[in-house]
């Protein structure tokens, strides 16, 4: 949950994972600012779309639609909005995930991550992954890929939020931190028989 | 050492937002160099945007400037159509669309502070690209990377004025003495139901850090009370 | 009225002898003839309601609706020209989320009153444009608190406690007045307001209606909600209560 500024960790306390309507959840890394204008966009539409009161509403399969076109429409602008978003809900007991570039470029997964994530954690999910997973498995993968991305992406804190979406409705966590491990016995003493090494 | 006297005016800073119970206290430093002169060294960085909100400025003196000219041209005007005072949100969210419409030809970040009768005192930080995070406390400027590690010590909920004015003036302080780019005196503002009003404290009525001397008027204070007129012996 | 048909009520730019704009007064008119249209401000929310006339039994229930919301936190009811009302909700519309993009926080009802009255009269100041056939009622939830505005054909907008346009509005006003406005709640009001509705209207003489209804509270979350009754008269009161009390 941290908001970089070069390589100072300026603002350890900003929500990336947002609601969207009822049936969508949006997570983004990148720019905090263009995240914030995604989401103006986002609630505009959202508002536009309510106040037709026609019983209709967007679901998670619009909402990324939607922004595929916004991402793919500025940077023909050549003014891309920097971020890389993953878009998931439930809706009519039909799952989605997808994600979204900053240039526009989109595809469905059945797991999906931005930045350090598809290199540390996607190996991770694709072992692990499977279809009938419970709440409790799905955190537990989570949790175990977000503590790789903790130990090893530089403008990680300890600080994460999980959100669950079902076809009841959006919760999404508190912030929390995980405990972290450092008893393996070579971290004691590890240039011991190697002086000069690291 | 070339002083780069046309380079263009920056306030190379040190900022200061913090919430209270009740209000805000905003602080700054007065140092405004172009290249490595000091082109103004009693400046106000504490900008009045209206009565009950004020920005700290940082970055380009010029850009900055411009900026808060339009929030508070645009504040005024909502003033009168609302015949009631704007709220701190309202002008956190002019500066946040004009620093990110604008955020190619600005380099300015800027901290918005305030009290309005519906959320209290309010903190807004507005950096760089526009993003804008409602904070308790934030810093900014060059200075305020000297000043990080002392805020996550040193803040605490719930001060009362005193205590987050103090805690503002020693900040402020400790930045001048390691940044080059902040110096001068430091100013405050304090906002809360009654009110703003100004504070400020002299560069000689600062405290001293580490490897800072007392002030003297002359060497020859020195001679006159030390007892060694003797020349050293090399 | 000794002054009409002498040309001056042929023209919004031009006054009569005697000072009045005519062709506003005909706007009016179109009003007065609209299915009665009620707002009430309870202690906790606003109650809006419409008498909506049904031209011909092969319309599908529920279609031309009357209440429209123009933002989360406000809803505007329309009596008049349908048509007409539709753009003024359109203008409500886009005013509200321009504000919003601007200044970051909903719209003040008041400003949003003000802005849409600003609209509706500028349509009276030019002559290649007609005066609205139709007056609004607007309801809005805002950090102020819960606020009602009625803007008429002229351009003018008031606030109210209480108010009603249309046909019937003589009687519902009356039937108003009689409200304890500032201790009813929205739930207390919406079954006022439908008894109003039901209570003007004449079966035996008017076309058939269906009853629309909307509130803003704090059970709604403070934002602006359709709320569905059965509408048959000799149903309304078991239904009123039973529906009430299943509603939450």
């Amino acid at each position: 949950m941290a908001g970089s500024y070069g390589s100072t960790l300026r603002y350890k306390n900003v929500e990336r994972i947002k609601s969207i309507g009822k049936h969508t959840l949006l997570g983004a890394s990148g720019e905090v600012s263009d995240f914030q204008e995604i989401l103006r966009y986002l609630d505009e539409l959202i508002i536009y779309d309510d106040m037709w009161d026609d019983g209709n509403s967007l679901g998670p399969k619009e909402v990324h639609n939607y922004l595929t076109r916004v991402m793919y429409n500025r940077r023909n602008k050549f003014d891309p909005l920097f971020n890389s978003l993953v878009v998931g809900g439930v809706k009519n007991g039909q799952k989605y995930l997808g994600m979204v570039g900053m240039i526009g470029t989109h595809y469905e997964d059945n797991h999906v991550a931005t930045g350090f994530g598809n290199h540390l954690a996607r190996p991770l999910m694709r072992a692990e992954w499977h279809e009938d997973m419970s709440f409790e498995e799905a955190v537990k993968l989570l949790e175990k890929c977000l503590l790789v991305l903790l130990y090893r992406d530089r403008s990680a804190i300890n600080k994460f939020q999980i959100a669950k979406i079902t076809e009841v409705g959006v919760t999404i966590s508190e912030p929390y931190a995980l405990k972290t491990f450092w008893g393996f016995l070579a971290f004691q003493n590890p240039t011991k028989g190697a002086e000069g090494s690291w | 050492m070339d002083p780069d006297l046309s380079a263009p005016h920056s306030m190379g800073t040190t900022i200061i937002g913090v919430t209270y119970d009740g209000g805000v206290v905003l602080g700054a430093d007065s140092r405004t160099s172009t290249g490595m002169y000091v082109a103004n060294r009693a400046s106000d960085k504490i900008t009045q945007l209206t009565d009950n909100v004020y920005v700290c400025r940082s970055g380009s003196a010029a850009d900055s400037q411009i900026l808060s000219d339009y929030v508070r041209y645009f504040l005024n005007q909502h003033t009168i159509q609302l015949g009631q005072p704007a709220t701190v949100k309202v002008a956190a969210n002019l500066v946040r669309l004009f620093s990110y419409q604008n955020k190619n030809m600005l380099q300015t970040g800027l901290i918005i502070g305030g009290w309005d009768k519906y959320e209290g005192g309010q903190i807004y930080s507005v950096p760089l690209g526009g993003t804008v995070l409602k904070q308790p406390f934030t810093i900014g400027g060059s200075g305020s990377s000297y000043l990080y590690g002392f805020f996550d010590q040193a803040w605490k909920d719930g001060m009362s004025k005193d205590e987050a004015e103090k805690l503002v003036v020693k900040a402020v302080s400790l930045a001048i003495a390691r940044d080059g780019a902040s110096g001068g005196v430091v100013r405050t503002v304090t906002i809360n139901a009654e009110g703003a009003t100004r504070n400020f404290y002299s560069g000689d009525s600062l405290p001293l850090w580490h490897e800072e001397l007392e002030p003297r008027n002359s060497l020859l204070d020195i001679l006159v009370s030390g007892a060694s007129p003797e020349p050293m012996s090399i | 009225m000794s002054s009409i048909g002498t040309g001056y009520d042929l023209s919004v730019t031009t006054f009569s002898p005697d000072g009045r704009v005519f062709q506003i007064e005909y706007a009016a008119k179109a009003v007065d003839n609209s299915g009665t249209v009620v707002g009430i401000k309870c202690k906790d929310g606003i109650v809006l309601g419409v008498e909506k006339l049904i031209p011909s039994k092969m319309l599908l229930a529920g279609s031309n609706r009357r209440i429209h919301s123009v933002h989360k936190h406000a809803g505007m009811a329309v009596a008049g020209l349908a048509a007409d009302g539709r753009q003024i909700v359109a203008r409500a519309k886009s005013e509200a989320t321009n504000y919003e993009r601007i200044y970051g926080e909903p719209i003040p009802v008041k400003e949003l009153a003000d802005r849409v009255a600003s609209y509706v009269h500028l349509c009276t100041l030019y002559w290649w444009l007609r005066p609205f056939g139709c007056g609004v009622i607007l309801g809005g939830y805002d950090r102020d608190g819960p606020q009602l505005y009625m803007i008429e054909p002229s351009g003018v907008s008031y606030r109210y406690f209480g108010t009603a346009i249309g046909k019937g509005r003589q009687a519902a006003k009356t039937e108003i007045e009689k409200l304890k406005l500032s201790d009813m709640t929205c739930k207390q009001g919406i079954i006022e307001v439908a008894k109003i509705i039901y209570g003007i209207h004449d079966e035996a003489k008017d076309k058939a209606f269906e009853l629309e209804l909307s509130w803003i509270c704090e059970d709604s979350n403070r934002q602006h909600q359709k709320v569905i009754f059965k509408h048959n008269k000799t149903l309304l009161i078991l239904f009123v209560w039973k529906e009430i009390n299943t509603l939450f």
